[in-house]
C-alpha cells in the first residue's frame, strides 16, 4: 500500500490515474480547490477499493498554504511516499499575448507555485531518504510555439526544474518523474476541435500509473509524443518559422 | 453533414446536433444552452430518442462515478453516467449483480432509466427501474429532486421510462441481486413452432430465472416462429473456474458498402443457426459475459449494415392473442424477405412497470432488426405497428426511429399526463417527432 498525495486530484487526468492506485488498495490524500468535487472523487475511490482517502482545500496559487496542506497529507496518511502534482491551467494565448498580467498568472500557477510546492516535497522526501515526485508538465515545454508559448515557457521551466531536481537527489532514495502528455480530450481542452492525436483521459491516467510502478524518470504519454516533440525540437527554425504549429 | 460522434447505434437516422456540451460535475446545474437540450450517454438507444437534431446535447459519460457500495446490502449509489459494464466490473468480484441487464452492458445508468431497460428476467425482475431506490433530476430551471417511489412519486413515475425528457438524471441508488459467482446453468432446447416456444416459456418461468429464445425469421408456414429456446439461472459457487480476464474485444473494422445483412445472406444463414447442432437439447455452463452480452464481443458490430443503417423493431402484444398476432407479424417479415439474425422472443411476465411511459407490460415480445432499405422496410414496419395496434401492444421507443405519432400515442396512452412533467428545456429528435401533429 503506498501512501499517495495528488494536488490537483479532480483533474480529468490525476483522476483516472487515481483509480488505478484505488484499485491497487493504495491510501490517497485528495487536494483540489472545491470541496464538493473533492467528495465526489473521493467518495469513487473508496468504492473503487483505495484504502483511505483524506481530502483539503486548497489553491495552490496561494504558496503560504503549501506547507500546512503537506503537514494534514502526512498526518493522515502517516507519512508520504509518492506525490502527484497534476494541477495547472491551459490559459488563452491570445490574452496572455495581449496582457502581460494574464501572462504573469498563467506562470504563477504553472511554474512559480509548483516550483515552490516540488521544493518542500523534495526537501521533506530527501530528510525521510525516499520516496516519488512525480509532476504532469506538457509536451508544450519541449519548444515554444506561437500557439501557445506562454504555457508552454512555464511548462519548459518545470522541466528543467525537475531535471535538476532529479540530478540533486540522484542517491538519495528519492524518484523524480516528469510525465509530458500530449493532446488530452478533457475540460481543459473543451474548447478545441478534437483531432486523432487526442487522447483520451484514461489512457493517460493509466500510463502516469504505469510510469510511477516502474519508477521512470520521464514518461511521454501517448508514447507516439516523444518521436513528434524530437521532430519539431529538430526542425531548423527557417522550417519551423513557416509551421502553423 | 451528420454527426457519427453522437450517432445512435442504428445510425440512422442522420442528425447533426447545434452544440454538445458534457457534464462532469453532479453539483452543478444542467449546462446552460441555447436551445433545448437532451442527455446523451453511450449512444446504445437505436433509433432518434437520444438524438436532438438542431439541439444542444449533454454528454454525461463525464458523470462516471461511484457514491456508495454497501457490500453487505448490495445497495449501490453512483452518477448517472456510469456504465454498466463498470457496475458489474465492480460488483461480480464482491458476488453481486445487475438486478435487470439488457443486451449490451455498454449503456449508463441514466440511459437504463430513461428507457426503463428490461432483460431475460423479466418475469420475475420487473423492469431496471423497479430497483432503482431513488434517482436526482436535475431540471433546466436549476430545480433539484430527489424521486423515488415514496418521494415524490410522480416525477419518479414519469423520469423512469420518461426518455430523458423530465431533465438530467445525474445519480441513482440502485439495488444489486445476490450471486455466488460469475458463472451461469444455461439449458438450450430446439423449438420447432411458435406454440412450442409458448409451452417452454411457461414451463420455464417457474423455476428459471433468465428465460428469452432466438427465432428463425424467415421461416414459414408451420414452422413460423422456430428457433432455440434458453433457460439459465445464475450457478453455486461449487467448483467454479476462476473468472476469466477478459480481452479487448475485436472490432468490426469498417463500415461496409452495403448491409452484409440482404436477401442472399439472411435465409440460408437463419436455416443454419436453427440447424446448428444435431442435438436439440443440452445443458451447459457459461460465463456471464458471452450469456448475457454476445454481441458486446464485436465492437461496432452495427457497421455490418451498411452506410444507410438499420432499424430496430420491438414490440409486444397482450397475452390473449399472441399466438395469432406474433404469427402474423413473423409471416409479413418472412414474406418480405426483411430481417436479420438476431429475432428474440421473450413472453414478458405481470410484475408492473414504475414508469408512466415504461415499455414492458404482459404478453409476448419481438425484436428483430431490418437493415435499412429505404421505403420498403418503412412500409414493412408501418403494416407491422398495424398488427400491433390492432391487438393492443406497444413498441418500444428506445429502439424506435419512425413509429408515427398517432402510432405512439396508442402505445402509450399516458403520454399527454407525461407531457406535462416534460422539462420546457429539453426535447429530442424523437419527441418532436410523435408529437408533430399532437394536440
Amino acid at each position: 500500500m503506498r501512501k499517495i498525495l495528488i494536488v490537483g486530484a479532480t483533474s480529468a487526468i490525476a483522476e483516472q490515474a487515481a483509480r488505478r492506485f484505488a484499485a491497487d488498495g493504495d491510501a490517497l490524500f485528495l487536494v483540489g480547490r472545491r470541496a464538493d468535487r473533492l467528495e465526489a472523487v473521493a467518495d469513487d475511490l473508496k468504492v473503487r477499493g483505495a484504502h483511505t482517502t483524506g481530502t483539503h482545500v486548497m489553491d495552490a496559487d496561494d504558496l503560504a498554504a503549501h506547507a500546512p496542506m503537506l503537514d494534514a497529507a502526512e498526518a493522515a496518511l502517516g507519512g508520504l511516499d509518492t506525490v502527484l502534482v497534476a494541477y495547472g491551467t491551459l490559459p488563452d494565448q491570445a490574452a496572455c499575448a495581449a496582457e502581460p498580467a494574464t501572462a504573469v498568472a498563467a506562470w504563477h500557477t504553472n511554474a512559480v507555485s509548483q516550483i515552490a510546492l516540488l521544493t518542500d516535497v523534495a526537501n521533506r522526501f530527501e530528510r525521510q531518504g525516499h520516496g516519488l515526485i512525480a509532476a504532469i508538465s506538457s509536451v508544450a515545454g519541449d519548444r515554444g510555439r506561437a500557439s501557445n508559448y506562454v504555457y508552454g515557457s512555464a511548462k519548459a521551466g518545470l522541466n528543467a526544474f525537475l531535471d535538476g531536481l532529479r540530478h540533486r537527489l540522484f542517491g538519495s532514495g528519492v524518484q523524480v518523474l516528469t510525465i509530458r502528455p500530449g493532446m488530452v480530450d478533457t475540460p481543459m481542452t473543451a474548447e478545441f476541435d478534437k483531432g486523432p492525436l487526442f487522447a483520451s483521459p484514461e489512457k493517460v491516467g493509466g500510463d502516469i500509473h504505469k510510469a510511477i510502478g516502474k519508477r521512470r524518470a520521464v514518461c511521454y504519454t501517448p508514447g507516439f509524443w516523444w518521436l513528434i516533440m524530437t521532430v519539431i525540437q529538430s526542425l531548423p527554425r527557417a522550417v519551423f518559422h513557416r509551421t502553423q504549429l | 453533414m451528420a454527426d457519427s460522434a453522437h450517432a445512435s447505434w442504428g445510425r440512422y437516422p442522420a442528425s447533426r446536433p447545434a452544440a454538445v456540451t458534457r457534464a462532469t460535475d453532479r453539483h452543478r446545474a444542467v449546462p446552460e444552452a441555447a436551445t433545448p437540450v437532451l442527455a446523451y450517454g453511450n449512444g446504445r438507444s437505436y433509433g432518434d430518442s437520444c438524438l436532438n437534431n438542431g439541439g444542444t446535447l449533454v454528454e454525461t459519460r463525464g458523470l462516471d462515478r461511484f457514491i456508495a457500495f454497501d457490500p453487505a446490502t448490495g445497495v449501490l449509489d453512483c452518477e448517472a453516467g456510469v456504465l454498466l459494464a463498470e457496475i458489474l466490473a465492480l460488483a461480480v468480484p464482491q458476488g453481486w449483480f445487475l438486478p435487470v441487464t439488457p443486451g449490451t452492458q455498454y449503456v449508463t445508468v441514466g440511459g437504463a432509466i430513461a428507457n426503463d431497460v428490461h432483460g431475460k428476467n423479466h418475469h420475475v425482475a420487473g423492469t431496471f427501474g423497479r430497483h432503482v431506490h431513488e434517482l436526482e433530476l436535475r431540471r433546466t430551471d436549476g430545480d433539484c429532486l430527489h424521486c423515488s417511489r415514496q418521494l415524490n412519486a410522480d416525477w419518479f413515475a414519469a423520469t423512469v421510462g420518461g426518455l430523458g425528457l423530465t431533465g438530467l438524471v445525474t445519480r441513482a441508488r440502485i439495488g444489486l441481486r445476490r450471486i455466488e459467482g460469475p458463472y451461469m446453468d444455461v439449458d438450450t432446447r430446439r423449438f420447432d413452432d411458435l406454440d412450442t416456444f409458448l409451452k417452454l416459456s411457461a414451463a420455464a418461468d417457474d423455476d428459471h430465472e433468465y428465460t428469452v429464445a432466438w427465432t428463425d425469421c424467415t421461416a414459414r408456414g408451420s414452422a413460423v416462429g422456430r428457433g432455440w429456446f434458453m433457460q439459465a439461472n445464475h450457478k453455486p459457487a461449487l467448483g467454479q473456474k476462476p473468472d476469466p480476464r477478459r480481452r479487448g474485444a475485436p472490432a468490426f473494422p469498417f463500415t461496409t458498402p452495403v448491409s452484409m445483412i440482404n436477401r442472399a445472406t439472411l435465409r440460408p444463414l437463419n436455416t443454419l443457426y436453427f440447424h446448428r447442432r444435431w442435438r436439440s437439447a443440452w445443458r451447459d455452463t457459461q460465463h456471464y459475459q458471452p450469456y448475457f452480452y454476445p454481441l458486446d464481443g464485436i465492437r461496432h458490430w452495427n457497421r455490418a449494415y451498411g452506410p444507410t443503417g438499420f432499424l430496430q423493431y420491438q414490440c409486444v402484444v397482450p397475452h390473449a392473442d399472441a399466438r395469432a398476432s406474433i404469427t402474423e407479424l413473423l409471416e409479413r417479415i418472412a414474406a418480405a424477405g426483411a430481417g436479420s439474425f438476431l429475432s428474440v422472443l421473450k413472453v414478458f411476465g405481470d410484475v408492473p412497470s414504475p414508469g408512466l411511459m415504461s415499455f414492458p407490460r404482459p404478453g409476448v415480445t419481438l425484436a428483430l432488426d431490418f437493415p435499412n432499405r429505404g421505403r420498403p422496410t418503412f412500409e414493412l414496419l408501418d403494416a407491422l405497428d398495424g398488427v400491433v395496434m390492432a391487438a393492443g401492444g406497444g413498441v418500444y421507443p428506445a429502439k424506435d426511429a419512425r413509429m408515427s405519432g398517432a402510432a405512439f400515442r396508442q402505445y402509450f396512452p399516458e403520454w399527454r399526463h407525461f407531457s406535462s412533467y416534460v422539462d420546457p428545456g429539453v426535447s429530442s429528435s424523437f419527441w418532436r417527432r410523435v408529437m408533430e401533429e399532437a394536440q
